[in-house]
């Protein structure tokens, strides 16, 4: 069904700040295809003053993706109950990008600020796939020599070789485990103090996941989840 | 104070509001950004126990006596230190201005500490605005907004800014001794240096003798802000929004939210806000007081939260900063002997593993 693959194009939208899928926080709020192949999707967010960049992002990305499903003949992607709504879903219909829409107001296109969260999302990740291994009692200098390719493979590690792929970084079986952002190795010793800035940038975005997802919850009533 | 099980917790709120969104206040044509900011807190505030919940109508504006009953007779509340906060372009006579935090000081003034804001963007009007309200209400401390937007047509400030500087020089000089940063929840800023907290790291190498109590951490940029915290040893991490958005809703985020922030900033560094009339103090003050570390593996290599800790984040640490008189029976009896920061280890090591 092309409803189908509207919905799994749109779970390839994220949230440049959470790193989950739009689909998974409950952002999507209405999705459906016509007879004509109109794709109509309507978006949500947690609050009413959610920064606009997030969501022109979000918009921008969703248009994107659905457009690209084969088959869709048009695509029409709306932001409901924001207070930004107007200028961002007018800019994405006409394909302008942010610094149009808020002619004036923006002074920076969201290459850089995609670029920032996807560090972050490679520095929590980092923790993601290390953190059972400390459990089990890995120590600085294995946790040193892991690589992608030696490190259990799990869904965390799949995600983790995406969004290093996403910035250009090595993601290969061969490149290490970790890392710093710019791409740097990290030496034995500097391990604890490494996995100990992963784990806390992993609880930043894991809490504001959390966060957004009580006040979607509380905006709209809903049992969250798609 | 608050007493439980023999110990006494004098209660500093150093961070409160008493604010005005009643539709009265409402900007004519901006109706629909007065009414989307005070939904948004409204939201916040359904994160408190159930219990404490209040009406929509309650929640625009509450009265004088409502605050003295909530913060002080039920809240256990010994000083409460107001941050002020103007939106002028959404509500016509301020959302929650110095003048209206004063009106309460002149009332109580045994029970308020008033804190006063500036924005850069001012300029030397700004600044004469700074040295009245300064004299007026016998300023010890700011609160900024630095993604704030300004009739000049900018959207955001950073505390590096040259302007800044030149109002933290002024601060200096008017004995203003303590910055309220907000760097928190990503509500509404269009440019990303907005939410930023780099802009911290140097200001307070800069202003060693002021102190920089950063507002909810920076969260959800925690880890941007502890890393820095953990080199400045004038910076404090202010815990409202912290403590209300999860000590009930989300307990095992709010547990590592505590053990990171005891590891990088440490107890001696942290203060307790209510952000009152968000949310309530008691519930909170009393939730805390009850509060431990979990026993669950994930939480084993966090420090625990001993007694005095407690006392020193509810109280003691933001009455050092305010120069509040704490009686007696609720001080400690001797200066801490544990490690202020066990983060601070972990980077020489590091660093030395690096040359």
């Amino acid at each position: 069904m092309l409803r189908d693959a509207v919905w799994a194009a749109l779970g390839t939208v994220l949230d440049p700040e959470l790193d989950e899928p739009i689909t998974e926080l409950d952002f999507v709020a209405e999705c459906t295809v016509d007879d004509h192949a109109v794709a109509r999707v309507r978006l949500r967010l947690p609050t009413f003053f959610c920064a606009p960049n997030f969501s022109f992002l979000m918009v921008a990305d969703a248009y994107d993706a659905v457009s690209a499903v084969e088959g869709v003949t048009r695509a029409e992607v709306v932001l409901a109950d924001h207070h930004a709504a107007a200028e961002i879903n007018g800019g994405v219909a006409a394909h302008a990008g942010f610094v149009e829409t808020f002619a004036g107001e923006a002074d920076a296109d969201l290459a850089d600020l995609r670029r920032y969260f996807l560090e972050k999302a490679v520095i929590a990740g980092q923790d993601r796939v290390a953190r059972p291994l400390v459990d089990a009692g890995a120590g600085p200098d294995e946790l040193a020599e892991l690589t992608l390719g030696t490190a259990p493979s799990s869904p965390d590690l799949e995600r983790l070789r995406q969004r290093r792929a996403a910035l250009g970084l090595p993601a290969d079986d061969g490149a290490p485990l970790l890392i710093h952002p710019d791409g740097g190795g990290v030496a034995a010793a500097q391990v604890p103090l490494h996995l100990r800035r992963a784990r806390l940038t992993r609880l930043g975005i894991e809490a504001n996941g959390d966060m957004c997802r009580s006040l979607l919850q509380n905006r709209y009533g809903t049992a969250g989840g798609a | 104070m608050y007493e439980k099980d023999g110990e006494k917790y004098f209660i500093v709120d150093a961070h409160l509001h008493f604010w005005d969104a009643s539709r009265e206040n409402w900007v004519e044509g901006q109706e629909q950004y007065a009414k989307g900011w005070i939904d948004c807190f409204y939201g916040y505030h359904q994160l408190a126990p159930p219990e404490t919940h209040w009406d929509y109508e309650h929640y625009l504006k509450v009265s004088a006596d409502d605050l003295m009953r909530d913060v002080f007779d039920e809240g256990h509340v010994d000083k409460a230190i107001f941050q002020s906060t103007y939106l002028k372009s959404w509500y016509k006579a301020g959302f929650n201005t110095v003048e209206q935090n004063g009106a309460l000081l002149e009332k109580h003034p045994d029970k308020f500490i008033v804190n006063g804001r500036f924005d850069p963007r001012d300029g030397d009007a700004g600044l004469r605005q700074l040295e009245e309200d300064a004299r007026r209400w016998n300023l010890q401390g700011v609160k900024v907004y630095t993604a704030e937007w300004h009739e000049n047509g900018s959207r955001g400030w950073k505390l590096t800014d040259p302007e800044a500087y030149r109002f933290l020089e002024k601060c200096r000089e008017l004995g203003i001794r303590n910055v309220h940063a907000h760097k928190g929840p990503t509500i509404w800023p269009l440019n990303k240096d907005a939410f930023s907290v780099e802009d911290v790291d140097q200001t307070a190498t800069d202003f060693p003798d002021l102190n920089f109590i950063i507002e909810h951490a920076g969260i959800p940029r925690i880890d941007d802000f502890a890393y820095m915290a953990v080199q400045e040893p004038n910076v404090y991490a202010g815990l409202s929004v912290v403590m209300g958005a999860h000590l009930h809703a989300r307990p095992k985020t709010f547990a590592r939210f505590m053990g990171e922030l005891l590891f990088w900033v440490g107890e001696d560094r942290l203060t307790f806000g209510s952000d009152y009339n968000i949310w309530t103090p008691k519930w909170q003050v009393e939730a805390f007081v009850d509060w431990q570390m979990p026993d669950d593996e994930a939480f084993t290599d966090y420090p625990r939260l001993t007694t005095a800790a407690k006392k020193k984040i509810l109280g003691l640490n933001a009455a050092r900063l305010y120069g509040i008189d704490v009686p007696e029976e609720c001080r400690l009896p001797e200066p801490p002997t544990i490690p202020e920061q066990p983060a601070e280890q972990l980077m020489d090591d590091a660093a030395g593993a690096q040359a």
